[in-house]
């Protein structure tokens, strides 16, 4: 059952430093919303990333361009424990979420699949490019710069090792 | 002074830690089903270690699609299986046994004092019995596997004191929709709760798991309601291990300290698509309903299925009315007293236990234009099937309003 994931992995590898075409959503987007109960079934991950965020705009799959960023608003990823969200829109080409904050356990998800997440309230419309340096937590839109809430230095490990998969085989067990 | 978070992850991680401190923490119990399984055995082979650090101590229920109804399905079934045997991992409960927020309770694997892992979001339920429980995703699962530990950052704690009668009619479920309702669906974000107040001691054990079942609703990371006699008894022939009950001191240091009296509190209602979007059912009576789903993490107990069955007894219901019992042992016993009998007379359904409707995979899914009230924790836009809409309540609301084809008031009847 498992596929090769590789056509379908259009996130890009560095993940300190990213410019990206900005998607808003607003507050509470729940697990479901983002990749829908009945989609679970699959380790195709593929399959996630075309129904990402169904449940808000059906069309979003086919629009989401590979390095794209989400801005959304309060409580991102509220809702069951699925790691099947963030493998959607990692799987989609999201580069990067930032919302004003996150459900604990999107939170832990998202890193442990190497999805970069950061934590702040930005100013923008959807459709403008925003930088971001997630390493030192700093996202630019335009002139304005936003100091986001840096990520912990082990989790950060993370991030940039692609996941939990990728970082325990670099560093064997606890 | 230490909340009870604050106790046990300070004894799971072998040094004293208060809120916001990091831990390595070392696991009691890791739990994880057929939904998220798949993902984390996946991560655990990927990881390149052999051997599971303890296979007494990881639980796998299948509930979340069962029995499989794809070929995909029966295969994920068929790859989580051949993986549980390989790794000697005993504790298996395969389809019919039950969901597993009610099968770790009933093989006395939530124990006060413990530290309880699962790849599941409800996994906070097993607070009921005092144990620390939360849950996690599938890599963070296989990380468990692999090593029985996993960082946490130890939770600020909330004070919930709850105190007044419940008035007839008015359930366990009210009482969280309510509190839901008040702390918003992110109220409670990275926080602990812990439940306390005379109307909490009075609540069955089955009425606490509803209760701490639906604290991830507000964020929480677990809720909890202290251990006390009704837990010992629950557990008395059931608990898989010696375990040491853990109280806060008297002088913890909470976050936040909120107080209910629910003496007058009305049924209560979560309209779509928000849990905590809840009114008064006074403001909701005489919505039509297309479909009425019983049972769930939350709310398929024998008490609730019970309490369905005296509403319905005798009566025929006007909508399609879906019951899933949470486990086998609930299934037998509501076979043997009779009350699966009256639920089949009044023209409810009865699928095998497991999730069923409430994530929208199976066995009850709605379709666009159509309305559920549901007794189970989300009604999130598209969770029972896309464009549907659900209402959440509680059981004896579910019952009166299916007899009604509309949502109705239970005091009416109880």
């Amino acid at each position: 059952m498992v596929t090769n994931n590789k056509n379908n992995n259009k996130n890009i590898n560095n993940i300190n430093k990213i410019t990206g075409k900005v998607w808003k959503f607003g507050d509470n987007v729940d697990t479901d919303v983002i990749i829908p109960g009945k989609y679970l079934r699959t380790t195709d991950f593929g399959i996630f990333a075309a129904h990402v965020m169904e449940g808000i705009d059906p069309q979003f799959s086919t629009k989401v361009q590979k390095g794209d960023v989400i801005v959304a608003g309060e409580n991102f990823g509220c809702g069951s424990s699925r790691e099947q969200a963030p493998l959607a829109l990692k799987y989609a080409g999201v580069a990067c979420v930032i919302a004003s904050s996150f459900a604990r356990i999107f939170f832990r998800n998202a890193i442990n699949v190497g999805l970069p997440i950061i934590e702040a309230r930005i100013d923008c419309k959807e459709g403008d490019i925003i930088e971001i340096d997630t390493e030192n937590g700093i996202i630019a839109h335009g002139n304005v710069k936003y100091q986001a809430t840096k990520l912990p230095e082990f989790l950060q490990e993370i991030l940039a090792d692609g996941g939990l998969v990728g970082h325990r085989k670099k560093v064997g067990v606890v | 002074m230490p909340t009870i978070s604050e106790k046990i992850l300070s004894r799971a991680a072998g040094k004293q830690v208060v809120a916001d401190d990091f831990v390595i923490a070392n696991i009691d119990y890791a739990m994880a089903h057929d939904g998220t399984g798949v993902l984390a055995v996946k991560a655990f082979k990927e990881m390149g270690v052999k051997k599971v650090w303890d296979p007494g101590r990881i639980i796998i229920p299948f509930d979340h699609y069962t029995p499989a109804h794809t070929d995909t399905g029966a295969k994920l079934h068929q790859g989580i299986r051949q993986w549980i045997r390989e790794q000697g991992i005993t504790n298996f409960f395969d389809i019919g046994e039950g969901i597993c927020h009610q099968v770790l309770p009933e093989n006395g694997f939530a124990l006060p004092g413990k530290l309880i892992i699962g790849a599941d979001s409800h996994s906070c339920t097993y607070g009921a019995f005092g144990a620390f429980a939360t849950g996690v995703g599938a890599t963070d699962m296989a990380e468990i596997f692999v090593s029985g530990k996993l960082w946490l950052r130890v939770p600020q704690t909330i004070r919930i004191t709850v105190e007044g009668k419940l008035s007839k009619g008015v359930s366990a479920k009210d009482l969280t929709l309510n509190i839901i309702k008040n702390i918003g669906t992110d109220g409670a974000n990275y926080k602990a709760i812990e439940y306390y107040g005379e109307t909490i001691q009075g609540l069955s054990m089955a009425q606490r798991m509803t209760l701490c079942n639906m604290s991830i609703e507000m964020g929480a990371k677990t809720g909890i309601v202290p251990a006390d006699e009704k837990t010992f008894t629950y557990l008395n022939g059931k608990a898989k291990e010696k375990y040491e009950p853990v109280y806060a001191d008297e002088d913890a240091n909470y976050c936040e300290d909120l107080y209910y009296d629910v003496a007058n509190l009305e049924p209560q209602i979560a309209k779509p698509h928000e849990v905590d979007n809840v009114f008064n059912i006074s403001e909701v009576v005489g919505t039509p309903l297309d479909q009425v789903f019983i049972g769930s993490c939350t709310n398929g107990r024998y008490e609730d299925l019970e309490a369905v069955a005296k509403i319905l007894h005798g009566k025929q219901v006007k909508v399609r009315t879906i019951v899933l019992p949470a486990s086998r042992s609930i299934l037998i016993k509501a076979t043997e007293s009779g009350v699966i009998s009256t639920l089949l007379k009044a023209g409810a359904v009865i699928a095998p236990p497991g999730c069923g409707p409430c994530l929208g995979a199976h066995q009850g899914v709605i379709c666009e234009g159509e309305t559920c009230l549901s007794t189970s924790n989300r009604n999130f836009k598209g969770r029972m099937g896309a464009g549907g809409l659900i209402y959440l309540s509680s059981p004896q609301t579910a019952a009166v309003s299916a007899l009604r084809g509309e949502i109705a008031d239970p005091r009416e009847v109880i």
